[in-house]
């Protein structure tokens, strides 16, 4: 193993404009939100907010612009590329724990709250708070079910559901071919499968959208609709989200591969990308089990 | 590992200073202007955070309402906690590890330079946006720095949003800061460097950087929650929907247990390396001291729900946080036997570092006892939410966390600054920081046995002449502070001229450099020197 | 006996600054308490904090003996000895043992308070945005508990007396040596009902309810707080228990029913505005003036004003509706349970008709009376 020294950058505007932007798009959210629940126009918070995603916009593609030059100058050493694995690993480490929390959140209130305002279990007394209410899961009527109406119906996990996890499963496997293909500079193929994972994924973002829209419109399963409509937004949700940055990052990869980049040695921005995604993958295999099947 | 190769990059830019003006700090990549960027604003926060604490121990000085309202003493009170916690301790200790760790292992800098700016400017924008709640309409936060729902939701002030937000920017650039650690410590260490050779500090921090990428997230994922139920009609922590307050307390807390290790496994680290310098002896267990560390981490996982024995947990549930809790103490005590076996049959002299290193271990150590009666989950609902919890962990986060910071600045400032601090102001303010912290916080066990509950800004009389006397003890403790600052700056400005080895049984890679070390070190991997071989 | 030692210390440090002028002020010890679980509270207490003493005696006094043999000055030689395997081990076991000698009487103890079968007695207990609600399930009894001390010692214009801030307008009346059942909720946010002298301290949570019990051994006024930080007022929500013997207990309970009674009846006769506003201010003073201010000007992003309120000049029917039921989801709690026809009428003419708001029309208490009727009882949810 060699390296040359390590590549400490020069002087960088990218991190502080990157915080102001931050800063601008957080203090803009809180300013739009509470107009909203104000029930009032939310133009400053609106305005400060797209600023500050456009910023960020901006920033993101300077910043990765600048790595991305660097990198193909031949200014990183492996050591440099390890610092990157390390790094990449460590923050899908974190996104696991983000999702871990939601998930643990979704097993406390089916196995214990929901039970306990039920009648069941160590703290069942709690009924007498709620004689009419009865436990079960999917939540279909909540304890007070004047604030929060139940939904009418859960989505099937044997329709779309079901198609989703076919289609990201797919999906891995044809990044990995992707990936695979890299390693052999056959750079056609992997336009090719890089191509269909992107289509995979998109049609999966479209599903899901289309899934939304009737659990709203058909089925009353919205997010006020009690703890199941809770959990089951802000677990699907969140993870579409992270489908939907991850098939970005694609995109920006297929287009690197398209202007050159990449080689069968030297791809880790490449491999960064496909961990996410596969990452992506086993929490929708966690998702379809725990909010849809079982 | 062993055969990396050496060969200079002829990079003209390698071996330059410091840029000029602002420019310097907004736009750096330098570890040592980083680090020294976070322990300055840790400072700030300090003195933030320690002003809020003055105005509760004012309106505490006698019974009945004098100086603030009860709703602004309630935001004094989640202020303090909030600043000191996020903003106070844990900056400060990424300062220390940006400045310490790629000096101690040989790295010509953190892993990943540019992250590293990113993850300190993130926070005077966090913090500005957090104090500016202050100044809005129904005021800041006042729901206590655990902000349980459903007070800090259906029923908090409109500035709960802009707090929610100020905590995923503070969690952002600590994630961010973790993983440069990490990938520092992983990747960046010289040739010979091996795990089991690297400072303790460097463990430590290892240890903590991935407790913070551990919670972080989950800090994150409980705040988003709490936004969900107030601005979209959501029912994580409402029974009628089917949710629960109570699940609210489980996910802090799942965070907020390893935040309390994450405020003390560096501090374990820096007095690891202060207590054999000045004892001129090795530490009496190197590969005992990591290996409780990772036991303490591991155990910090299980033990969240201490913070909830009144909350009704069922009793098979409170026996085993109970049991953990317990089990905690076996790994901090071996700890403790170490830094005791490391002085015994040394050769020890006491200056400022060492003195603030001693206190840390004794008041440490009283702090950890009061927090094992704690653990006992029936008496603590005797305790619960008293003023003996305050005591507690008054007890190990400011003679702990807050002290082992001193020492470590105390420390270091001569490898920073190139000049001795002036050991007379030193010991002037460690004696009196010993005396006011102990003042303040030893009469608070009483008040809490006696039945004081904690975040009330007025109480009945009986607990009168001790209230009176702790805040007595926290404005001398904290007037002791304007000393610390003043010993920094006199430091930075000048005094006697330090060697590279300042201190006389320090060991390690740091002290090889020349003092002030030069702005970039190790741009080739050192040469281990003989005590690390 | 031994914490005699430290409250010897404490007085140490405050004597410089301070002479004590009542020895209660220096109290530096939990109560024994007075039931069979509070006194092994105590024991457990005292039994960890002298191990820890102990302890500490032992790690500091060879801490303090190096500091003061081992110390270069004295010309002392570093001794270059680590890593013992037997040292290592032996100071691992021994805290184990220790920690498993205190689990022991701990899990005891803890089993004892959870075990709540075969009550005598079960009182619900409420907490509100800040104030008690004590339902004597079995015997169709239910009153709020309000802090009495007067505001002016709080804000110092008065003495204060010696319960201050420890006392309320009616106690919860306990028989003793009764096993009573404590089932606690709350209305709104979290609060912790807290007696030191019982030994319960218990979170009451929205929409759940946890169950404590106590069985209490001797008479007396025990005297706690709420333990859990639930807004505005959390310092101003006491306890008062008042232990009595079952007879006492039993009679106590049929004069309350009786002076129920009078309370409805007052409702028929016709009130006078002026009495109407002497009543309501009194009540306003006590019920509402934590948030809405005694002026009426309310707190500006938490609390609305009800001076120039569009309610409190509008429509009395909105008026009346929502001082009764509450606004669900906001601190506007429902007062129908809290308050007498009478009281509700009082206040709501008193908010027409005070600090300005000068409509001159009276709520009679008949009018309320007939609202409240309909739905009297428990089970509002
Ligand atoms: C740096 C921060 C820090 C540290 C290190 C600790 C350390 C410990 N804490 Fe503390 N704790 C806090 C910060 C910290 N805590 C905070 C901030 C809160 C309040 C949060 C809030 O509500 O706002 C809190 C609250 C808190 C509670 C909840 C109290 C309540 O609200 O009712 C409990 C209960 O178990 C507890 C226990 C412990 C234990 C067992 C340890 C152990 O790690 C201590 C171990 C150390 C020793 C025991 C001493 C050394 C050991 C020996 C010499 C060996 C021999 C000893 C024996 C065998 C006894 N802590
Ligand atoms: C690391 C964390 C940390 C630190 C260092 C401190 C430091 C101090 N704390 Fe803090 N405290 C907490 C963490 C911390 N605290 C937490 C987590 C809570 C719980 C919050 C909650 O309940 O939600 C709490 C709660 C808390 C309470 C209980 C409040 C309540 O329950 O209502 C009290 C009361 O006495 C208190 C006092 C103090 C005091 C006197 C200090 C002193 O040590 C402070 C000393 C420092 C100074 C006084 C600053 C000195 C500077 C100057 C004087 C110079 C001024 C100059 C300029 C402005 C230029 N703290
Ligand atoms: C714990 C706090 C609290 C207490 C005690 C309280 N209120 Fe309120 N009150 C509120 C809040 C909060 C609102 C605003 C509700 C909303 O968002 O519409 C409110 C609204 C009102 C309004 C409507 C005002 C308007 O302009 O919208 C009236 C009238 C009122 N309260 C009367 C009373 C009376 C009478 C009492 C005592 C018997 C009382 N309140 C006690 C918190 C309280
Ligand atoms: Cu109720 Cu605090
Ligand atoms: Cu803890």
């Amino acid at each position: 193993m060699s390296s040359s020294s390590y590549y400490v950058p020069e002087q960088s505007r990218w991190p502080i404009l990157a915080s102001v932007a931050l800063f601008l798009l957080a203090y803009g959210a809180g300013t739009l939100l509470n107009a909203l629940s104000a029930e009032q126009g939310g133009g400053l918070g609106l305005v400060l907010l797209l600023a500050g995603a456009l910023m960020m916009g901006l920033i993101l593609v300077g910043w990765f612009g600048n790595v991305i030059h660097e990198s193909r100058g031949g200014l990183y050493s492996a050591q440099m590329d390890r610092s990157f694995r390390w790094g990449m690993s460590w923050f899908i480490f974190s996104e696991v724990m983000f999702f871990a929390a939601f998930f643990g959140a979704l097993f406390y209130v089916r196995v214990l709250a929901v039970p306990w305002l039920g009648g069941e279990g160590d703290k069942g007394v709690s009924q007498m708070l709620w004689p009419d209410f009865v436990a079960q899961w999917p939540l279909m009527i909540t304890p007070d079910a004047e604030r929060f109406p139940g939904p009418a119906a859960v989505i099937s996990p044997w329709h779309i559901p079901l198609l989703n996890t076919c289609l990201l499963v797919t999906s891995s496997f044809t990044l990995t071919l992707a990936h695979k293909a890299l390693l052999r500079d056959a750079r056609m193929q992997v336009r090719r499968w890089l191509f269909v994972t992107i289509v995979l994924g998109v049609v999966f973002i479209g599903f899901q959208a289309y899934e939304y829209a009737e659990a709203y419109h058909e089925l009353g399963l919205t997010l006020q609709a009690g703890v199941y409509g809770a959990t089951f937004f802000i677990l699907t949700g969140f993870h579409g989200l992270h489908v939907t940055l991850g098939t970005l990052m694609l995109m920006i990869i297929l287009g690197r591969i398209v202007v050159g980049h990449f080689d069968s040695r030297q791809h880790f921005g490449f491999e960064a990308v496909a961990w996410y995604w596969h990452f992506v993958d086993v929490v929708w295999i966690g998702l379809f089990l725990f909010v849809y099947v079982l | 590992m062993s055969t990396l190769d050496t060969t200079l990059h002829a990079d003209a830019h390698e071996h330059h200073g410091p840029a000029k003006g602002m420019g310097r700090w907004l736009f750096t990549t330098n570890h040592k202007d980083i680090g020294s960027m976070y322990l300055w604003f840790s400072l700030l926060m300090f003195f933030v955070g320690g002003c809020m604490a003055l105005m509760i121990r004012a309106e505490l000085f006698q019974p009945g309402l004098q100086l603030i309202e009860p709703g602004f003493f309630n935001q004094m009170t989640t202020m303090h906690g909030l600043i000191m916690v996020f903003g106070a301790v844990m900056p400060a200790f990424v300062g220390l590890a940006n400045w310490m760790v790629p000096m101690m292992i040989g790295a010509p800098d953190m892993a990943l330079p540019r992250m590293n700016n990113w993850s300190f400017w993130i926070l005077p924008f966090a913090f500005a946006m957090l104090i500016s709640t202050l100044f809005m309409e129904g005021g800041a936060p006042n729901f206590g720095w655990t902000f349980y729902a459903p007070l800090s939701t259906t029923y908090a002030p409109p500035s709960v949003t802009y707090f929610i937000f100020a905590i995923h920017m503070m969690g952002i650039s600590s994630i961010m800061g973790a993983i440069n650690i990490i990938a520092t410590i992983l990747n960046m260490r010289a040739p010979g460097m091996t795990m089991m050779k690297l400072p303790l500090f460097c463990w430590t921090w290892l240890i903590t950087a991935f407790l913070l990428i551990a919670v972080m997230p989950v800090l994150a994922g409980v705040v988003t929650m709490m936004l969900m139920d107030i601005h979209f009609g959501t029912s994580f922590f409402d029974a009628g929907g089917g949710g629960d307050p109570v699940l609210f307390q489980h996910v802090f807390w799942f965070f907020g247990h390893p935040e309390v290790y994450i405020m003390i496994l560096p501090a374990f680290g820096i007095i690891s390396q202060i207590i054999p310098t000045f004892a001129r002896k090795r530490l009496f267990g190197y590969a005992s001291m990591v290996y409780a560390t990772a036991s303490i981490a591991v155990l910090s996982f299980l033990v969240w729900a201490h913070h909830m024995f009144t909350v009704g947990i069922p009793l098979a549930g409170e026996l085993f946080f109970m049991y953990a809790t317990m089990l905690i103490a076996v790994p901090t005590g071996v700890k403790v036997f170490n830094w005791v076996a490391t002085m015994f049959r040394g050769s020890m002299t006491f200056e400022t570092p060492m003195l603030f290193a001693l206190a840390f271990v004794v008041l440490f150590t009283i702090g950890g006892f009061s927090g094992l009666m704690l653990a006992i989950a029936p008496v603590d609902f005797q305790y619960h939410d008293t003023y003996f919890v305050v005591a507690h962990f008054h007890y190990v986060l400011v003679p702990g966390a807050i002290f082992s910071i001193m020492a470590g600045v105390y420390y270091w400032l001569p490898k920073w600054t190139g000049h001795m601090l002036d050991e007379r102001m030193g010991k002037l303010h460690f004696w009196l920081s010993f005396i006011g912290v102990n003042i303040t916080f030893f009469p608070m066990h009483f008040i809490g046995l006696a039945g004081m509950p904690r975040r009330i800004p007025d109480y009945a009389l009986q607990f009168a002449d001790f209230n009176m006397v702790a805040s007595i003890g926290a404005f001398l403790f904290g007037l002791s502070q304007l000393i610390f600052l003043w010993n920094v700056i006199a430091c930075v400005r000048g005094g006697r001229k330090a060697e590279a080895r300042a201190w006389e049984g320090a060991e390690g890679l740091e002290w090889e450099i020349p003092s002030p070390a030069p702005y970039h070190t190790f741009a080739t991997p050192p040469q281990l020197p003989e005590s690390l071989r | 006996m031994g914490w005699k030692i430290i409250k010897t210390i404490g007085s140490g440090l405050g004597l410089t600054v301070y002479t004590a002028t009542a020895s209660a002020a220096w109290e530096v010890n939990l109560t024994p308490g007075v039931t069979d679980v509070s006194r092994s509270v105590f024991d457990l207490h005292m039994t960890i904090f002298w191990i820890c003493v102990a302890i500490a005696l032992v790690v500091f006094g060879v801490m303090f003996w190096s500091i003061f043999h081992h110390r270069k000055s004295r010309g002392a030689k570093a001794h270059h000895f680590h890593e013992n395997t037997m040292v290592e081990v032996i100071w691992t076991i021994i805290p184990i043992i220790i920690l498993v000698a205190m689990a022991v009487p701990a899990t005891a103890t803890l089993v004892q308070m959870y075990d709540t079968s075969e009550a005598e007695l079960d009182v619900q207990i409420t907490g509100y945005q800040w104030k008690w609600r004590y339902d004597y399930l079995d015997h169709e009894l239910n009153f709020f508990s309000n802090l009495s001390t007067p505001r002016d010692q709080i804000s110092n214009e008065a003495d204060k007396q010696e319960h201050y801030l420890l006392e309320v307008d009616r106690h919860l009346v306990l028989p003793v040596e009764t096993k009573i059942r404590f089932l606690l909720t709350s209305n709104d946010v979290i609060h912790s009902w807290w007696v030191p002298a019982l030994a319960v301290k218990k979170d009451a949570i929205p929409g759940f309810i946890n169950e404590a019990w106590t069985v209490i051994n001797e008479p007396g006024i025990y005297r706690g707080q709420c333990a859990e930080l639930c807004g505005k007022d959390h310092g101003f929500m006491p306890v008062v228990i008042e232990a009595v013997s079952k007879d006492d207990f039993n009679q106590w309970l049929a004069d309350a029913r009786v002076a129920e009674q009078a309370e409805a009846a007052a409702a028929e006769r016709v009130w006078t505005l002026d009495e109407l506003m002497q009543q309501g201010e009194q009540v306003y003073l006590r019920a509402c003036a934590a948030c809405h201010l005694p002026n009426g000007a309310g707190v500006p992003g938490a609390f609305p004003a009800l001076k120039g309120s569009a309610v409190a000049l509008g429509d009395v029917a909105a008026h009346i509706d929502i001082v009764l039921n509450g606004k669900s989801g906001t601190a506007m709690q429902a007062f129908r349970d809290q308050l007498s026809a009478t009281e509700l009428a009082a206040v709501i003419t008193y908010e027409r008709n005070a600090w300005g708001n000068s409509l001159g029309e009276a709520v009679s208490p008949a009018q309320i009376a007939r609202l409240l009727t309909p739905s009297t009882g428990e089970a509002e949810q």
